[in-house]
């Protein structure tokens, strides 16, 4: 089986390229990289002239919500939404039902995944069991059945003496852990950023410090036992500060920002949309600010979703009862083409890297190049195609999402997931 | 009338100034009625008002039902507790339900903020904002206006103090974004803990001592303490509270001259009011109650189009 990617702006920073070339895949796998690759005729060619090829996006930071909220979403939905959105490779936080936080749970994950046969589906096992922040879960036997980090996004880790054997013990397996860093006696009944604007809206702060604190602990930490560190979705100026900190000084920090917190501010939560309401809040304009600077000058390592899709009941009620999470999987790349990459704040190549090397980096995880003989995961955009986001049209079951309605410029146009096309202009094939 | 524009009243920061001077003028005539030895006109006949509290306040919700009966409209109350609110049913799906039974204005006390702009957005009834959790409580503050306007004969330019918990009080944003349409000169006074981030750039003050910001004031808003929401260590005790915050008589020798004291009630004497002062003629906390129901008529007034004759002697 080949196939012959033709005419394209090749993009993969793994290994330097950024020209107008082909891509040859022979059985799932790249075969070569060049100028005016011969047509021989047995082939199938893809004209992708105009469109920027990439290796296949990774999206490390995602909620599938399978097993045990199903009506949330599932790996097979999550799959079809991330093929869709342009992604590859996803990485599934374990807060589930039961939580991945044994490897029968792990295992059924990566199974399901390859049933669904559309994108790799990498589960994240749980720092603590259920998630209470008490006890490790098995970490080894995580690791074994295939997880790639440990996590307990969601809910924080208050415990430091938790935090610090969790880091420690995972040091020894090599893997890191995913910090979703919160104090949450600071955060407790806050629904928006503390600030200007939940004092002009009258809803309960979340001040930037809950999530500061808790950076500049698991940073500490993270020297302390020499263990890798990812710092999920950074919301603030001052864990930025944190993070370039720790990074300067040696430790193995490294951290991910989602599209929304990129491109949103707390003043999108005047209309008590319950879409804008996620964890951590959209921030202020100075924290964005600090964000789009930081992932421009290479501070940042990757973009992640943080994809939480929730059904509608969760969504469609008052602002303090409703779920924290935004469904995001399939408006990353057009949000950030759209709102960084066209306006000049951020260089395609370095978008790029940030959806590719990034991520695989810090998974540590050979992924995210076109480099011959690695599996053929490419990702086309098509830097100028101009849609509307249209929730009721999502692959996911999760419909919440403050860009509905937005038009945006810049989207995926194909996805090649093992050298077979998965997705090809927002439709699964 | 001008609320032809506006389907709901849900807060004073969306609100122009010309709207809150509508609905004080209009709330004129409506004291009138009150006064009356016949406490009815036809306005409103044939025009349904229910009111849905999802926090108690007899109150408010009381001085809304006689707003409406004495304009004669028909107005009732669905009791929370028990409906089937307790059931598990969901806001949307009791407000579609109290929908279809007809009546044309819903009032409603929500403990969750943006409660009721999610309300409006899915209802034709107009809807108005009896309280939403710390964000706004409109038509208290439209009565504080109307309560000071009365006495001090304009709002243009006074200096008024709000003392308290400002950080968990929909009060005082009501009449923070009420007053400062009026060029009012705004302080509020409280400890540290009980201010809300950002204040400042509503154009507010902010005091952590009281007689310093009760220097030359014109109106003090006293705010009630709610004992329930100091879940946290916000402040030490409600002994310190008294010592520090308490409004006495003596403290309008700092004020100016002829300075007056309200309170959105009810009270807690001797913790954030003295009982002397409350009951000194300076504190005009009773012609609020009796300035609420006037001011609640003009809005279901203005908000059901009723002819202006109507409300003529």
């Amino acid at each position: 089986m080949k196939l012959l990617v033709k005419g394209g702006r090749v993009i993969d920073p793994g290994n330097n390229i950024d020209e107008i070339c082909d891509v040859l895949i022979i059985n799932s796998k790249i075969a070569a990289i060049g100028r005016d690759l011969p047509i021989t005729g047995d082939e199938d060619v893809v004209d992708a002239g105009g469109k920027i090829v990439c290796p296949g996006f990774i999206d490390i930071h995602a909620h599938f919500r399978d097993p045990g909220y199903e009506y949330k979403e599932d790996i097979i939905t999550g799959s079809k939404a991330a093929a869709v959105g342009g992604f590859t490779t996803v990485c599934c936080m374990p807060n589930t039902d039961p939580v991945i936080h044994n490897g029968p749970v792990a295992s059924y994950v990566r199974r399901k995944g390859e049933e669904a046969g559309l994108v790799n589906v990498l589960p994240i096992g749980s720092i603590t069991r259920n998630l209470e922040g008490e006890e490790l879960s098995e970490m080894a036997e995580l690791a074994e059945a295939g997880c790639i980090a440990f996590s307990d996004d969601g809910n924080p880790v208050m415990r430091s003496d938790v935090m610090r054997h969790a880091l420690e013990y995972a040091g020894m397996l090599n893997l890191p852990i995913f910090s979703h860093c919160e104090d949450l006696n600071l955060s407790r009944d806050g629904q928006m950023h503390e600030g200007y604007y939940s004092t002009l809206y009258g809803l309960q702060g979340i001040p930037a410090e809950a999530e500061e604190i808790m950076t500049a602990r698991d940073v500490e930490l993270a020297s302390l036992t020499g263990a890798r560190l990812h710092v999920c979705h950074v919301s603030t100026r001052g864990a930025l500060h944190i993070i370039e900190e720790a990074k300067s000084s040696g430790a193995h920090v490294t951290c991910e920002v989602t599209p929304h917190h990129l491109t949103l501010t707390d003043e999108a939560v005047g209309s008590y949309d319950t879409d804008t309401k996620v964890n951590p809040p959209l921030r202020s304009e100075d924290h964005v600010n600090a964000l789009v600077k930081a992932v421009s000058s290479g501070l940042i390592d990757c973009i992640a979703t943080d994809h939480a899709p929730h059904n509608v009941e969760s969504k469609d009620c008052e602002y303090a009862k409703a779920s924290f999470g935004i469904s995001g999987i399939e408006t990353a790349v057009p949000v950030i083409m759209d709102r960084l990459v066209h306006t000049g704040l951020l260089d395609i190549v370095e978008m790029v890297r940030l959806f590719t090397l990034g991520p695989s980096r810090v998974l540590g995880l050979c992924l995210g190049t076109l480099t011959p003989e690695s599996k053929a995961d490419i990702t086309i955009i098509d830097p100028d195609a101009i849609g509307r986001v249209d929730p009721a049209a999502f692959h996911s079951k999760g419909k919440n999402t403050p860009f509905k309605g937005m038009e945006l410029r810049g989207w995926p146009w194909m996805t090649i997931s093992g050298g077979k096309i998965v997705a090809r202009e927002g439709r699964l094939v | 009338m001008r609320f032809d524009r506006r389907k709901d009243l849900l807060g004073l920061r969306d609100i122009t100034r010309e709207e809150i001077e509508v609905i004080l003028g209009t709330a004129i005539p409506m004291k009138d009625i009150i006064r009356r030895d016949v406490k009815k006109v036809p306005a409103l006949r044939g025009k349904g008002v229910i009111t849905v509290f999802y926090e108690n306040s007899t109150r408010t919700r009381t001085s809304f039902e006689l707003a409406g009966k004495y304009l004669s409209a028909d107005t009732s109350n669905l009791a929370v507790s028990t409906s089937s609110v307790q059931k598990g049913e969901s806001l949307k799906d009791t407000i579609k339900t109290i929908e279809m039974m007809g009546p044309d204005v819903l009032v409603m006390r929500h403990s969750c903020s943006g409660a009721p702009h999610y309300v409006a957005r899915n209802t034709t009834m107009r809807v108005i904002n009896a309280g939403d959790g710390i964000n706004e409580h409109p038509t208290q503050a439209l009565l504080d206006m109307y309560s000071i306007r009365e006495r001090k004969g304009t709002l243009e330019g006074l200096k008024v103090a709000i003392v308290g918990d400002i950080l968990h009080s929909r009060v005082a944003r009501s009449n923070i974004f009420g007053l400062s349409k009026f060029g009012c000169e705004l302080r509020v006074i409280g400890p540290s803990t009980l201010i809300p981030p950002g204040i400042d750039k509503l154009g507010v003050k902010a005091y952590a001592n009281l007689e310093s910001g009760l220097k030359g004031v014109d109106v003090i808003n006293v705010l009630r303490i709610q004992k329930e929401r100091q879940h946290g260590a916000l402040f030490p005790s409600i002994d310190e509270y008294r010592e520090l915050y308490m409004i006495r008589p003596e403290h309008l020798a700092l004020a100016a001259d002829d300075a007056i004291v309200l309170h959105p009630g009810p009270m807690n004497r001797g913790i954030e009011i003295s009982t002397e002062l409350a009951e000194s003629p300076r504190c005009i906390v009773n012609e609020q109650v009796s300035n609420g129901v006037a001011v609640r008529m003009a809005i279901l007034y203005l908000m059901l189009g009723g002819g202006r004759d109507e409300i003529a002697g």
